[in-house]
This record gives structure tokens, sequence and C-alpha cells, in this order.
């Protein structure tokens, strides 16, 4: 019995069998939790971690690391507002925004690729320049949204579910298929296996790298505008710490740090684990600061999961 | 007895004996040769004697006491140092910090700088070793730190001292320092292992002399004063060929590959040759000798700073891999873990990673064809594995080598295969199957280069063969003019040598 428990706890979909006994864990035992709107809550409160996520599952998977993320969406979400503040046209704004990201992107892409520079460093660098660029936009100050339409991208809904987390779906289904269905994603897991061997295998590894930060931009471009548009305003000092939650988020979701293993359900999974102990804490009415001790906990239990896993792989 | 003794050492890695039935002994105050081809087992010998490796059977004694050594260190402890080709020392920080580190004199955790100068001192003084031991190991030469490595082993009372081809990268002078220093130690009674594929040296050095030959004592002689150097010679080599190698004749075609001035940062003097459709060219060398460096220059893995490289009259750009690989010219490296397998992704992703792009539609998979092709190759090379699912990592050698060839095979378009020490830590069994493999591949018209450091392999199965030596192609052989000596004696570095087999 104890070794069935094991196989499913270690095998393939472990991370997604934990998943359902804890969701229904909370439904049980958390009060309001099984509701159509704290459903909906849930799902809106993880779309900046869950978007992005899917490209730093990438990002990781190719051995690489991007720190830079929560200014790149704070950037975007000012460009948005700005210029379609400044233009009158909210379509201007959101090309000029995910337009910044891809360059922000593309720029850490050749620095680490061409220029061989750790990626570590390099967006920690770019972290904080873009930073800077949010900050210096603005001169530290939010600054409004005019046009109501705007606010109608995280507001309005189809078919009673709210736009972003259409998106989120959509996001979350394009960046699955490319993963598992084009040569891209098999490139990016090949690089993370090895990138030496992928190189000699005739991958072209430095293109493969400047294009999962390029489109690391991108997707934090639009993360940025449906914060922007959610919160009603740029903040330049919005999504800070971001980068933390969705290496947690993609961590949890079995990506491997050391490259060459991801899937897009692990990630999702990570996903929703993060917002559902986070959901069920404010729930429970549990004080913000235990919910780091929390978040801390879960993710060090996630990460000892998937050593065991690992290890049990290795012995077969 | 001698104060050195192996007896019986036996080790055996899968697939592979490495050293059977060793045994013989090193006199106090002798420096005892250790000489054999690539592969003869000289390497496995001294990884026991240092601790790094256990043999499966038999022992080793100092004076006459049974060395059972778990580690590295323990055999440290006893007195037995090896000095590697590379060095193992730290380059941040000074000869006297290295030679003191693990040691340092101390107080309260606060180096006595005084005191670990004048201790160094006094014994590089002692051991006649001339070096600032102020400066920093990053800023010494080579011959340099080989002193400094030396000097190690004099500081911790070594009893036995290895030096595994400790003048491949000194200059003639740098290699006479060394050489008055190992007198010296000689006559303050230590052993001396010394492992070199340089006759001139050993004849000059060692008072007496092993040869390994396939992992078995070919000769042992406690004296050189009888010995030749053709006699020496003889034993590496003379081993008779026995046909594993199925080799077949074939007719060459027309030239596929040509080579002409290419060179790079890793092989300075330009390298030209050719192979025919149908041929199978061997390139044999010590290594070191540059052959692998020159087939990643062809193969685009380095970038080459001169020459041309054509397949069939077009020229390859080969500026990556890539290209190379476009231009119908594949690579199977030496290195396999390394340059070679996917590691943590299955045999069917292993296959496919270059040759999908043939079956992909705007860079979406197809997933049917993927399989087929792995399927195929797997049953096509004879891959033994449970299901194209597994893991590479999980494969022997010789079915991951088959898998990085299903890899090229399945590529539609190819027409030079190199192949770069196509059986190295591979088993006898799966060995004909690859050798059998290269002569399908050569009858349906590849060009094929095969690097090799065994030199019955490329005498087996090439039909021409190239010899490198020091970075540049020094003889060339057409089947039936092969003959050992001319090809070792081509690959080895030292000229007098070299002439001297050749007369």
């Amino acid at each position: 019995m104890t070794d069935r428990l094991k196989k499913i706890l270690l095998g393939e979909q472990g991370l997604v069998v934990i998943f359902i006994v804890a969701f229904a864990l909370v439904s049980l035992l958390v009060p309001n939790f099984l509701t159509d709107r704290n459903m909906l809550g849930l799902l809106q409160s993880v779309v900046t971690v869950g978007i992005v996520a899917c490209t730093m599952m990438f990002c990781l998977a190719a051995r690489d690391f991007d720190l830079s993320v929560g200014s790149i969406v704070a950037f975007a979400g000012m460009v948005a507002v700005m210029a379609s503040n400044a233009t009158g046209s909210i379509l201007l704004g959101l090309i000029a925004a995910i337009a910044c990201g891809a360059v922000v992107g593309w720029v850490n892409g050749v620095v680490i690729a061409k220029f061989r520079i750790n990626a570590l460093i390099t967006t920690l660098a770019t972290m904080q320049i873009v930073r800077g660029f949010a900050l210096i936009s603005s001169d530290g100050r939010a600054v409004g949204i005019n046009s109501p339409d705007f606010y109608q991208l995280a507001l309005s809904k189809l078919l009673g579910i709210p736009t972003p987390i259409w998106v989120l779906a959509v996001l979350f289904a394009i960046f699955g298929f490319v993963l598992n269905s084009t040569v891209f994603g098999k490139n990016t897991l090949a690089i993370g296996g090895n990138p030496e061997a992928s190189r000699l295998a005739g991958v072209n590894v430095d293109r493969t790298r400047i294009w999962i930060f390029t489109l690391q931009g991108v997707v934090c471009g639009i993360a940025g505008i449906l914060l922007a548009s959610r919160i009603t305003s740029g903040q330049p000092n919005a999504a800070v710490g971001l980068e933390l939650s969705v290496i947690s988020a993609c961590v949890l979701g079995g990506v491997s740090l050391a490259g060459g293993r991801a899937t897009m359900s692990g990630v999702i999974v990570g996903v929703l684990i993060m917002g559902i102990a986070e959901n069920a804490m404010n729930l429970l009415n549990i004080p913000a600061f235990y919910q780091y001790i929390v978040r801390g906990v879960i993710l060090l239990l996630a990460v000892l999961l998937d050593n065991l896993r690992s290890s049990a792989l290795g012995r077969r | 007895m001698s104060f050195l003794e192996f007896s019986n050492i036996t080790k055996t890695y899968p697939g592979v004996r490495a050293l059977s039935d060793v045994s013989f002994g090193v006199e106090k105050g002798a420096v005892h040769g250790l000489m054999g081809e690539n592969g003869a087992g000289k390497s496995t010998l001294i990884k026991i004697l240092s601790g790094d490796q256990h043999a499966d059977a038999g022992e080793i004694r100092i004076d006459g006491k049974v060395q059972a050594y778990a580690s590295t260190r323990n055999a440290f402890d006893n007195g037995v140092i090896v000095i590697h080709q590379e060095l193992q020392l730290v380059p941040e920080l000074t000869v006297a910090e290295n030679l003191s580190l693990g040691r340092f004199p101390a107080s309260g955790g606060v180096i006595a700088r005084r005191r670990m100068l004048d201790d160094v001192g006094a014994k590089l003084k002692s051991a006649g070793i001339d070096i600032d031991m102020r400066r920093k190991v990053k800023t010494l030469s080579i011959g340099e730190r080989q002193m400094v490595e030396i000097a190690k082993a004099v500081m911790l009372n070594a009893r036995v001292i290895a030096l595994d081809e400790p003048t491949s990268s000194l200059s003639s002078r740098e290699s006479e320092i060394l050489f008055k220093l190992i007198d010296r130690l000689r006559g303050e009674g230590k052993v001396i292992i010394y492992v070199s594929h340089r006759l001139d040296e050993v004849f000059r050095l060692c008072d007496s002399l092993t040869v390994l030959r396939d992992g078995k004592l070919a000769a042992h002689h406690a004296s050189l004063t009888d010995v030749t150097r053709d006699q020496v010679v003889a034993e590496m080599v003379g081993r008779e060929i026995s046909d594993i190698w199925g080799f077949r004749p074939r007719k060459a075609g027309e030239v596929r590959l040509k080579v002409e001035g290419l060179s790079g940062a890793r092989l300075r003097t330009p390298a030209s040759f050719e192979a025919r459709a149908g041929e199978i060219v061997g390139f044999f060398g010590l290594i070191g000798a540059g052959r692998s460096e020159l087939m990643r220059l062809v193969f685009g893995a380095d970038p080459r700073s001169g020459g041309t490289i054509t397949v069939d009259g077009k020229t390859i750009a080969a500026a990556s891999p890539h290209d190379a690989i476009r231009g119908g010219i594949v690579l199977c490296s030496e290195d396999r873990k390394h340059d070679g397998i996917i590691q943590g992704r299955s045999i069917e992703e292993n296959i496919n990673i270059s040759s999908r792009r043939h079956h992909t539609r705007f860079g979406v998979l197809s997933r049917a064809s993927e399989i087929e092709t792995a399927e195929t190759f797997i049953k096509k090379l004879k891959v033994r594995t449970p299901s194209r699912k597994q893991d590479i990592v999980n494969l022997s050698g010789g079915n991951q080598q088959k898998v990085i060839l299903g890899r090229w095979l399945s590529e539609q378009n190819i027409r030079v295969l190199i192949i770069d020490e196509p059986t190295r830590g591979i088993d006898v069994g799966a060995k004909s199957e690859i050798y059998e493999l290269l002569y399908r591949l050569a009858e349906d018209g590849m060009a094929i280069v095969v690097v090799s450091s065994e030199l019955p392999e490329v005498m087996g199965i090439c039909d021409r063969i190239l010899v490198m030596c020091g970075g540049r192609i020094s003889a060339q052989l057409a089947r039936g003019q092969f003959a050992e000596k001319a090809i070792l004696a081509a690959a080895l570095p030292d000229k007098k040598t070299s002439d001297a087999i050749a007369s």
C-alpha cells in the first residue's frame, strides 16, 4: 500500500495528484472557498504569475534564468498607460508596451547568448535598469488611465469569465503546444539537457536562447498591460518580487533548475497551488506576515519532493 | 622482494579488461619507466597506485606492507603521490601557500606567514628547486608549476612518486631541469614511476622498464643496458591482429570531402586531406596530436581561422555544426557524454533532434514521423532498449553510440561521416556491429573518416591511414602499406626516435 502510494506520488503525475488532494481538502475545510466568486477571484489573482510562468518555464528549461520579469511587467504597464494617454489610442499603447517588453527581452537574450554573460547577472542588471526606466518615465508617480475603455480589458467578461483569465488560458494552451509540439520547444529542452551536445547536433543554440528571452519580454508586456488595467493605472513599483513568485511556481511545477525538464501541466499546477495557498490563507484571515512563511515552506517541500522523484527515476 | 611490488593486479571496467594479472617490482632509488600504447593500461595502473581506482584482484606492496587505499588521500598519507598531466594547484594562491595548503602553520587560525615562508624556503632549497615562492601559481609557466608539484611531493615525504607524461607540455630546457630534479630524487632513494611515450627520455632516465600491452605485462626489464629501442617498440605493438574487423574491400569513387589548409586556434598548422566516396579514412595519432581538433574544425564545432572545405565540389560555409550538417557533414564526437547525448531526454528525441526539420511544417513537429524515425533506427541499428521512450542515460555505451549514429543517419543527405573514437568504452560485441555498419555506409557511397587512438582498429577497418603528430599530418599510408612500426614512428613526437624506428 505504501509502495503504491509512493509510486503515485513520485510518478509523472504525482504533482497533479497532490494538487487534487490539496484542492479537495481545502474545499472541504475552508468555508467560502468553493464558490463561483472565490474561484474567479483566485484565478484572477494568479493571472500575472501564470502568464509570466509560461515563458519562465522555457527559460529555466534551457538552463537560463530571468530576474528582470517583475521590472519588465511594471515598465510595460507604464508604457501602455502613458502611450495610450498620449496618443488617445489604446491599441497603440498596447503595441508600444509589448514592443518595449520584446526589446528588453531581446537585449537580455543577446547579452546572454552572444556575449556569454551569466543569465543571473545579466537579468539582475536589466532588472534594475528597467525598474529605473519605469520610475524615470513618470518621475516615480503612478499614472492614471484616461480612457475608461482601458479598464475594460480587465473588467470585461466573456461567458461570465473575466478576459484576463481567458488570456491566461489561451497562453497556457499556446505555450503548452509550443513546448511539446514544435522544434523550438524541443530544442529548448535539448539545450537544457546538454547545451554543447545540442550545438553539435545542429541546434542553433544562440538563436534559440535569444528567442526565449524575447518571448519572455513579450509575455511580460502582456502581463503588464493586464495588471495596469486591473489596478487602473501604471505603477512604477508594481510587480516587485514577481520573479521570485514565478520561479517558485515553476519549480513547484517540477521544472528543473538544472534544465532539460519542464511540462506545461506541471507549471499550471504550480501556479494554482501558489494561488490556492494564498487564497485559503486570506479566507482564513491568516495575517500576511505568516503567509510568507507558509509560501517558503511549500516551496521547500516541493523541491524536496522533486529531489525524491529524480532519485527514484535515477534508480530505475 | 622489491621495495614497490605490484602483484597480479587485475581491473575490469564494464566490457573492457583494463589490466589482467600484472606483476612487477621496482627497487628503491630507481626510476622505472612505464610504457605502452594508448589504452594499454598505464593510466589504470597509475590510478590504482594512487587510490583513485580499486583493483578487482591483486595487491600493491610498499616495503613489504600491503597497501589498501580507500581514497587518494589515503595513498597520499602513505607516501604515494601521482603528478598528473593536469596539475592540481590553486592558481590564485602563491607557491608557498600552495605548498602549505592543508597544513598551514598557524596560531589561533591566523597563518604564521614568517614560519610558512621559512619552512617552504628550506624545503625548496634542499630539493634544489629555484622558484620565487611569493609568486602566485597562475603566473608560473607549466614547467615551473610542475616543479611546484614535485616540491609538494618532496615536502610530503613521498616514497613513491609517479609522473604521468611529465614532459608533454615542457620546453626542452624545462625538461632538462626536470630530469636533474628526478636524478636528485633518485639519489635520495625515492621510487619514481615515469610514464612516457618518449623513448629518448625513457632510455636516458630510467633504470628499469615495464611495457604494457592490452592490459597485460608485455615485458619487464630490470636493467636497460642490453635493451634496444626497436625491441621496446616491438614489445609495445607486437600483437597479432585477429580478425574482429571483418574488413571488406570496396571500390572508392569520386572525391567527396576535400579539406584544404584548414586551421584554427587549437590547430595552428594548416591541414589538408581528402576522402572519397566509399572510402574509410583513418586518422591515427597519440592523444593530443590534433586529430579531434582537426575534425571539430571540419564540422564547424570550433571556429576556423583559414582554409576551405568542399563536399562533392560544393564549398561548405561551416561556421557552425548547423551549416556543416546542411552541407552533408556529420560528426560523432569522442566524448559522448559531454558532446553527444542529451541527458534526460528519450532515445526518440535524441534521434530526432537534427533530422526533425525535414518533417516539420512551420516549426510544428509531426509526431507520427518522429515515432517512425525513432522506431526505424532503433530496429535498423539494433539498439537494445525496452522502448523508444527510454532516457538515453540508461543505455550502455555501445547503444548510446548507435543512437547518435541513428541521429545522423536519419538526416537524408549525409555524405561525410566523421566518427571520433568509434568504439571507446564499447564492448567487443557492439564493436563489430559498429564496424559492420561503417562498411555498409561506405558501400552506399558515404565517405567515412575514423579517428582512433587504437592502432589495430585503424589498421583493421580503414582503406587509408593518415597519421598526425604535434598538430600536423605526418604520414599517409594506403592499405597494403600498413605497418605498425611505420605508423607508430610517424605518430611519436620525438624526431630522433621516429627516425630510429623508421630506418
